[in-house]
């Protein structure tokens, strides 16, 4: 490790500490790394922005375009681009309004046709059951299973009429699976938020302490 | 009873420190527990292996930022190790912003252990293009048109590796770590509408929202987390950073389940107790 990387490993530990010692309470060196890691967060996608979207299609192709003639079509995406800077004008924030419905119409155009296929069509698909194709009996026991999870969940959130009789029970069952749902999604959580922990402790032992150990003694 | 009261009432500190030394443990003195590979990372690795060296490109996207890269970086590194292993082409690109350094970060690691492989006929890195859906759907019209140039900002006409590259139908798998809903986007527009085969390596929040993507058959291989990533190192016989957590990975969980049961033990004697005292005061109030 070098002079350099020692001294900004020194600098991302603190900052790793500051932000750690909010389990124990609120203080400034908490602070200080939050709004840090605000205003680096925002000044580093400005300039990847800058650099990496701005410049190589709007500025670089307009300032020189070779041989080939200007083309000024691409100044209709970047006058668009100016209205949303317009929402914090009182009096023309107004203007903004275009682009914004011209983003949504595109997003809503490319992606509903899509979305229906991908969440809906496809997903009904796979929750029918298919026995005569299935790998192993497990495979088709796990078929079976995960089409009364879906009937007995989607039953579950139908509240036209009340949850009483086969309809009760059906959406009891649905509640089971919903709490296996959920102790799943709270068990990957868990390991969620503990890889994060083992990042940042394994900086801690591996680049700081002894990075700084191998540093002092060569 | 006064030390179940004890849990109920333990200030939540004492976790954090429970929490803190069930992690850092494992780390300086390694375990080495077993990590069984799981069918959905199989999925992955065999997809990845079943591809011939030197022929179409396989495109990382790598849709993370730093605030999840102890998670996604070990699974990135996995696979392309696992893909300049075998010598299958890669370009590297990013939907984020943040996502630009990350990137090319990975791929430049990885690059540096593979000496005999070289950028742009091997390897290229398109960096970041605004518009994340727009970008993958101009991918399945025209490759390049969508990334003029690369990352660096050399032409892309003049990249050995993509001169074949004009759409989807040249990219033999798009492989998509992310921390967000963009694996989603990638089944959507690259797998349903254009047909190109996708997996995805998520974080474990993420993991039980993507099983049924998996299910469908809409992904073909599915990383989850930490345990996902070492499930894939130890697959490629590479083990990394995701193989020495994996240790304090399985200590913090066995501690957070001896608590949650000892919580549970506490609240429902605690319960029962006050239940017994207050039916006892309202017998004495009766008899009075």
């Amino acid at each position: 490790m070098t002079g350099i990387e020692l001294f900004w490993a020194w600098v991302a530990a603190f900052l790793t500490l500051s932000i750690y010692s909010f389990l124990y309470r609120d203080n400034p060196f908490y602070k200080f790394a939050e709004h840090l890691v605000v205003g680096v967060s925002v000044g580093y996608i400005f300039t990847i922005n800058w650099f990496q979207g701005l410049h190589p299609y709007l500025f670089d192709p307009l300032a020189d375009s070779g041989d080939n003639p200007i083309n000024l079509l691409r100044l209709i995406p970047a006058f668009l681009g100016l209205l949303f800077l317009l929402r914090i004008s009182r009096k023309y924030n107004w203007l903004s309004r275009f682009t914004i419905a011209l983003l949504m119409g595109i997003n809503c155009g490319v992606a509903i046709p899509y979305t229906i296929e991908t969440r809906i069509i496809q997903q009904t698909k796979a929750s029918m059951i298919n026995l005569i194709d299935q790998p192993s009996f497990w495979a088709g026991f796990c078929s079976v299973l995960i089409l009364i999870g879906t009937v007995c969940t989607l039953i579950f959130f139908f509240f036209s009429k009340e949850h009483k009789g086969v309809l009760g029970g059906t959406a009891r069952v649905g509640i089971v699976f919903l709490m296996v749902g959920f102790g799943a999604s709270f068990g990957y959580t868990v390991m969620a938020r503990i890889s994060l922990l083992i990042g940042r402790l394994n900086f801690l032992i591996n680049d700081w302490v002894l990075g700084t150990w191998d540093f002092i003694c060569g | 009873m006064s030390f179940l009261r004890f849990l109920l009432r333990m200030d939540r500190r004492i976790v954090f420190v429970l929490v803190a030394l069930a992690v850092v443990t494992p780390l300086i003195f390694p375990l080495n527990l077993p990590i069984e590979v799981t069918q959905p990372v199989r999925q992955l690795h065999s997809a990845i292996d079943r591809l011939p060296a030197r022929s179409r490109p396989v495109l990382v996207s790598v849709d993370y930022d730093p605030s999840t890269v102890p998670e996604l970086m070990p699974m990135t590194l996995a696979v392309l190790r696992h893909c300049f292993s075998k010598e299958i082409p890669v370009i590297v690109t990013t939907m984020l912003p943040a996502g630009a350094g990350l990137a090319r970060d990975a791929m430049e690691t990885v690059a540096r252990e593979y000496p005999n492989l070289s950028y742009g006929t091997d390897y290229a890195y398109m960096g970041y293009k605004p518009g994340y859906s727009l970008v993958m759907l101009g991918i399945g019209e025209d490759f390049h048109q969508t990334y003029p140039s690369d990352g660096f900002g050399t032409p892309s006409s003049e990249l050995p590796i993509l001169k074949n590259v004009k759409n989807y139908d040249d990219i033999a798998m798009v492989v998509d770590f992310t921390a967000s809903a963009a694996y989603e986007v990638w089944i959507m527009f690259a797998h349903q509408k254009y047909g190109c085969m996708v997996g995805a390596g998520v974080t474990a929040v993420m993991a039980s929202d993507a099983y049924p993507y998996l299910n469908a058959g809409q992904l073909e291989g599915l990383l989850g987390g930490l345990s996902g990533a070492a499930e894939y190192e130890k697959l490629i016989d590479k083990p990394g950073d995701a193989t020495v957590g994996m240790d304090a990975q399985s200590i913090a969980h066995i501690l957070i389940i001896i608590l949650i049961i000892l919580g549970n033990i506490a609240y429902f004697a605690t319960r029962r107790e006050g239940n017994t005292t207050q039916t006892a005061a309202r017998q004495q109030g009766a008899s009075k």
